[in-house]
């Protein structure tokens, strides 16, 4: 039988809750999947590319590119991402010279908001990431490669990046957690992922506890994939952990 | 009078490793029994279940006449029947151990009265009296109100010796107390340890100093692969040693 | 400029309900990280229990609170809490009215059940971190469970837990953001209604976010000497 038939055949109510309705909607806020997963990847992308920069500015001796760092990365992990949002969204609006400039197009677009205000905040975060990698790679494993003669790119591709990313690899599987339940607020600003839909079809029907049941289960699904994602990178980029893991 | 201590007929497996199989010994008051033997012999087993830290599979531990009570559980485990029981003896039985384990959070005299003020119920003032009396006797008054973190590994452990001292046990458990000790270091150990066996306490001391277990103790059990291999007085194991195993085991330990 | 007129306090400007909201916000933090910590306790232990139904319970808790949008776990205990009670009312009591919980109390509950799942992932790496020998020294001078409990291991978790607690503290903070959706007049709200009289929205959310840097970096200080008192004692590596 096809699937409207599937939900037919369920009860109308369960538990108080109406099982029919949960069942009709899911396809429709599987819908929302589709975008939700768009804002997360193209963010995570360009985000971890600007959080490299920041890294980089954060350990260069110049000064003045350590401020811009320091100060990017407290304002955007000291204020939560539904004020950024709003500012960029809501917020640029305010400014005639914003609203007569080339960027209009691009900043009265919810998407392209939506997807600057995710970037930035990811780019932050991942750049504190990148920098605790970093200065986690224990200091003897450094001086060993330079006593044999090892400096410079070399040293940096061959010894300190390797062994920084897999030090951040857990925390930056973390982020990337955060990232998907980060795309749920720019349902605030009218963008349609999956709990923009949710919001759009309790509005019609109001019943919120059982649609946002449902879309949490998605959620819950989509991050235990990404979980078991980063489980395989473990295990593929880290074993020598695993067996460390395996005869504690 | 009784036995300071009697084990009967201990038994003990970690899964399918059998560690300890059948092992009976008793110390009389005063004695200082050393238990030599190569690593993964059960040692150090055999000394936690003295005082219950590894509870055996089977057997008798009498401490001072009193046994330590024991059942069988759902699963068909042995098990403590009384743990009032098992804390109050305890208090008669201190354990050093080889990596000191000085609660970090404390100061140096703290740790040693914790037990004397907490478990004991002893009044505070007495118990700093004695607390400092027993860090002037292992050589560390000066370090009384230091945290653990700033003294070395020797000082360490001859803290973690006073603090056994302050509830004044009748069995002292050494458990490799030197083991994880600089080389320099490990005589100011020993040298406290030879004193706490000249006053007379009872200890029974699981060790690889051999040179210790020549000079000072009473008695030296020889164990290997959880049994008791050979076991008498120090000039019987080390000058006339009977079995092939302990021969072996002496000339690859030549610090002698 | 303008902004600054709209800022003032008294009648005319809006500074003065920014900085109420301020508090609001400070109050419904503190009171969900308290009732965070408290279900932390609870769930703590269910992970650590040797039951493995039990440790389910904690697990389920913190698996799909954390995985779920802060947003979704918030709507679905404003809108669910309301119900239910009411479900539970009209077949008890009969009473058939609308019931409406006090705003603040969801709000708390929701940011609380948020934060009490972080704060459990803190507590339990904190109690394994605790070495195993300390546990052992306690036993072999006698004291019984409670006595360790309260003289050993708990100065030794608070140790370990404080800089996650921290973290989840700053988190706390910031998740009440969330809580505009309630219609509790915290900071974003109050931005929110600000911005929508007086049609300068940057203003009122520049403002909104100054004002969590501010809580943010308050917090900072005060949790880095707490580290400091907690850590005494110890050498940092």
């Amino acid at each position: 039988m096809n699937f409207v038939d599937f939900c037919e055949s369920l009860p109308n109510e369960f538990l108080g809750l109406k099982v029919q309705l949960m069942c009709n909607s899911t396809p429709k806020l599987l819908g929302g999947v589709p975008l939700t997963i768009e804002l997360v990847l193209i963010s995570l992308l360009i985000g971890f590319l600007l959080a490299l920069g920041l890294a980089l500015m954060r350990i260069s001796k110049n000064r003045f590119l350590n401020v811009i760092s320091r100060s990017y990365v407290f304002y955007f992990r000291g204020t939560p991402l539904l004020v950024q949002i709003f500012l960029i969204y809501y917020g640029l609006a305010q400014f005639d010279f914003i609203k007569e400039s080339f960027v209009w197009p691009f900043f009265r677009e919810a998407y392209w908001c939506g997807i600057l205000a995710l970037t930035l905040n990811t780019a932050a975060y991942t750049a504190e990431i990148i920098r605790g990698g970093l200065q986690s790679v224990p200091y003897g494993q450094i001086e060993s490669a330079r006593a044999i003669g090892m400096s410079g790119i070399l040293l940096y591709r061959r010894i300190i990046l390797p062994i920084a990313f897999r030090q951040a690899l857990p925390a930056y599987g973390n982020e990337m957690i955060l990232m998907v339940k980060g795309t749920s607020l720019v349902s605030t600003i009218t963008l349609m992922e999956i709990t923009g839909i949710a919001r759009y079809i309790i509005a019609k029907y109001w019943t919120p506890v059982e649609i946002f049941l449902v879309a949490g289960v998605i959620y819950l699904v989509i991050n235990f994939l990404v979980t078991q994602i980063i489980k395989y990178a473990e295990i593929r980029f880290t074993p020598y952990l695993e067996h460390a893991k395996k005869t504690r | 009078m009784n036995k300071a201590l009697e084990i009967n007929h201990l038994k003990k497996s970690f899964g399918d490793l059998e560690v300890l199989k059948d092992i009976s010994l008793n110390a009389e008051k005063g004695d200082v029994i050393c238990i030599i033997g190569s690593s993964g012999s059960g040692k150090s087993t055999l000394l936690r279940c003295i005082n219950l830290l590894d509870i055996p599979d089977s057997g008798e531990v009498w401490v001072n006449g009193e046994l330590i009570k024991m059942s069988k559980n759902k699963a068909g485990n042995y098990y403590p029947q009384d743990q009032d029981q098992v804390d109050r003896i305890r208090t008669k039985l201190a354990m050093v151990f080889q990596s000191f384990n000085l609660w970090s959070h404390m100061t140096v005299i703290q740790n040693v009265v914790e037990a004397p003020i907490h478990v004991q119920k002893i009044d505070k003032n007495k118990a700093n009296k004695l607390g400092l009396e027993l860090l002037a006797k292992v050589g560390i008054t000066e370090k009384a109100d230091q945290f653990p973190s700033s003294l070395s590994g020797g000082q360490q452990q001859r803290v973690a010796i006073a603090r056994a001292l302050a509830i004044e046990p009748d069995i002292l458990l050494f458990d490799e107390p030197t083991s994880s000790l600089d080389p320099e270091l490990v005589g100011e150990v020993l040298r406290v340890m030879q004193s706490l066996a000249e006053e007379g306490r009872t200890m029974i001391v699981v060790t690889h100093e051999m040179g210790f277990a020549k000079g000072v103790a009473s008695q030296v059990i020889f164990l290997h692969n959880g049994h008791i291999e050979e076991q008498g007085t120090p000039d019987e194991l080390f000058n006339a040693p009977k079995s092939e195993r302990l021969k072996r085991f002496l000339e690859s330990n030549l610090a002698i | 400029m303008d902004s600054f007129i709209l800022l003032r306090f008294g009648d005319t400007g809006w500074g003065d309900e920014m900085l109420r909201a301020a508090i609001v916000t400070i109050l419904v933090s503190l009171s969900a990280m308290a009732i965070g910590l408290l279900v932390s306790v609870f769930a703590t232990m269910s992970k650590l229990s040797s039951n493995g139904f039990i440790r389910s319970i904690g697990n389920t808790y913190t698996t799909v609170v954390r995985g779920i949008p802060e947003l979704l776990v918030i709507y679905l205990l404003y809108f669910g809490a309301n119900n239910a009670i009411m479900g539970v009312a009209k077949k008890l009591f009969g009473y058939n009215q609308y019931i409406e919980l006090p705003v603040f109390l969801i709000a708390a509950i929701a940011v609380g059940i948020i934060s009490g799942a972080y704060s459990t992932e803190v507590l339990r790496g904190a109690f394994l971190a605790v070495p195993k020998g300390q546990i052992e020294a306690s036993k072999s001078v006698g004291m019984n469970k409670f006595l360790i409990f309260r003289r050993i291991l708990i100065p030794q978790v608070m140790r370990y837990a404080l800089p996650g607690l921290g973290n989840v503290w700053q988190l706390t903070l910031k998740d009440t953001a969330l809580i505009m959706v309630t219609g509790l007049v915290e900071i974003m709200r109050q931005a929110h209604i600000a911005s929508g009289s007086t049609y300068s929205p940057f203003t009122f959310y520049i403002t909104a976010a100054l004002l969590y840097l501010v809580l943010t970096t308050a917090s900072s200080r005060v949790l880095n000497s707490a580290e400091r008192w907690a850590n005494k004692g110890v050498r940092r590596a």
